[in-house]
């Protein structure tokens, strides 16, 4: 390890009534980094589409349609890999749960598509039971374009990067496929709380 | 985020490289465009750095650095150098 | 020299701060001693690294400010929100050990018989590879016609306005000052446009090199204007320091 630079520390962590919450090696922030791997798509919400199934067995919405179905508030703490962490975030959105009812499809596995091309794999079983949504709005006001929007997986008890901005799709599969960043060494699942940052962490 | 370019990821290019790299020329596998590989859009700070050509988005290299390994994907280039 | 500095091995070495110089409210140049410092091209710049006590580290790059042959420098913009712009502004202080590795670039970059008539063209913390490059030009007794525009917030916010307000012979400088100016201005007072730059720029028939450096949304621009006017792409090398020009 290089030798200390005199006086720099990274950016504090917040007191003791947090500490509950802020799981090993992250740091709290006030504000909303927006990170990205590619420009930011801007997809005209006549041509969106929410699609969730196996491949070509898939159920469609449009965003009229996705818009009409149940949805839920939810305030969530979101942990990125590149040690943020942000508590408290309110989200509206439509739970996954709902989206896997109206499909009536399962499988183990779900592969996030995203406009621009991302992706991300989680387990169906991480994404049922209240874990997951798929969000349109961030505190009160619809997702902004470099936060995700039109509409964002969001599954806080993972990682971030499994929070999916731009998501288009999850196709099921049989088989636990890496995505993006889990193609080039992020952990395949990505527990905060275990600091399943990297994989064989 | 809006991107940069190659000149922010020169270290990390004569690192990887083992030479200066920012005035070496590429070219995107997908739509052909040839560039200087200074004037690609970089984002930096994502889980790794991600190169994409400037004329059609297209991914052109990946770095990653886990444990003070870099892992490098070159996969997007039909030329470099 | 020149070239010896783009072969050698880049490895990142411990220099010290050998003076802290306050060029704005927010801006300073810091002056580095390094062991073995290989020397530089005008227009390449630093990596710099600091660690916590944690072994957190932070890695940013700078511009080095100074020309090949002067005292090595970087100038740094603090930025509000940055994480370690802050500390290289306002912590750290004569002593101080920094770590850097460098030079680096060879694409961003200018020697006397590149030629010209050159066209700089600086957002903001731009300026700082642009400087180098005006510096190493008076040092070396070049006399291609240089055309400096520079744009900035205000007046203030102008980094070595000293060194601008007297320019070398042969180099005209031109501010646009984007969000408030003097009582008295009568320059320019809007961000650099197709037509700003028209009434600015080399004419491309004088087949001129063009640097621009800034903030991307500057840097594309300016870029795509000068482009449009006739500037073959390969006469015009871009350096973008991103939105917030690198925290």
């Amino acid at each position: 390890m290089s030798p200390a630079s005199r006086g720099f520390h990274r950016r504090r962590q917040d007191p003791a009534e947090n500490a509950g919450r802020v799981p090993p090696g992250q740091y709290l922030t006030k504000d909303f980094p927006v990170l990205s791997a590619g420009p930011t798509p801007h997809t005209v919400l006549d041509q969106w589409t929410f699609s969730i199934g196996r491949r070509g067995q898939q159920k469609t919405w449009s965003w009229a349609e996705f818009r009409a179905l149940p949805t839920q508030d939810v305030t969530v703490d979101i942990h990125c890999v590149t040690k943020w962490s942000k508590l408290d975030t309110a989200w509206q959105g439509v739970s996954v749960d709902t989206l896997l009812d109206l499909a009536g499809h399962d499988g183990p596995y779900a592969m996030a598509h995203c406009d621009g091309g991302y992706t991300t794999n989680v387990p169906v079983a991480d994404l049922t039971g209240g874990k997951a949504w798929v969000a349109y709005a961030y505190a009160g006001q619809p997702l902004a374009p470099e936060h995700g929007g039109p509409a964002r997986l969001l599954v806080p008890h993972l990682y971030f990067w499994k929070s999916a901005k731009w998501v288009r799709s999850l196709e099921l599969r049989d088989t636990n496929d890496p995505g993006f960043w889990e193609n080039y060494g992020y952990h395949i699942y990505g527990d905060p709380w275990r600091e399943q940052r990297y994989a064989g962490d | 985020m809006e991107a940069v370019d190659g000149n922010a990821i020169g270290g990390l290019l004569h690192e990887v490289f083992g030479t200066e790299m920012t005035d070496a020329a590429s070219v995107c596998g997908s739509c052909g465009a040839a560039r200087p590989v200074a004037e690609l859009a970089v984002y930096l700070r994502a889980p790794g750095t991600v190169v994409r050509c400037r004329s059609c988005d297209s991914v052109l290299m990946v770095f990653v650095t886990i444990h003070d390994r870099t892992c490098v994907d070159l996969l997007g280039l039909a030329v470099l150098g | 020299m020149a070239g010896t500095a783009l072969r050698r091995r880049l490895t990142w070495q411990v220099a010290k701060v050998s003076a802290v110089i306050v060029e704005t409210s927010s801006v300073r140049t810091l002056t580095l001693d390094v062991p073995d410092w290989p020397g530089h091209q005008a227009g390449q710049h630093l990596d710099i690294r600091l660690t916590d006590e944690d072994g957190y580290v932070a890695e940013r790059s700078y511009s080095i400010a100074s020309a090949p042959g002067e005292p090595l420098a970087i100038t740094v913009e603090r930025l509000d929100d940055g994480e370690v712009s802050p500390y290289l502004t306002d912590e750290l202080r004569t002593g101080d050990d920094l770590e850097l590795r460098g030079p680096i670039g060879g694409y961003f970059v200018w020697e006397p018989e590149n030629g010209g008539p050159l066209l700089l063209l600086a957002g903001g913390s731009g300026i700082v590879p642009l400087r180098s490059i005006l510096r190493h030009r008076e040092r070396t007794g070049s006399t291609v016609p240089v055309r400096l525009l520079y744009s900035s917030r205000t007046l203030n916010d102008v980094i070595y306005r000293a060194e601008f307000d007297q320019p070398a012979s042969g180099v005209e400088v031109i501010y646009t000052l984007t969000r408030s100016q003097p009582p008295d201005w009568s320059g320019y007072a809007r961000r650099a446009d197709a037509a700003l730059l028209a009434e600015v720029a080399w004419p491309a028939t004088a087949m001129p090199l063009a640097y621009v450096c800034g903030p991307t949304s500057f840097v594309e621009a300016v870029s795509q204007a000068l482009v449009q006017s006739g500037y073959p792409p390969e006469r015009v090398k871009t350096e973008r320091f991103g939105a917030t020009g690198g925290t």
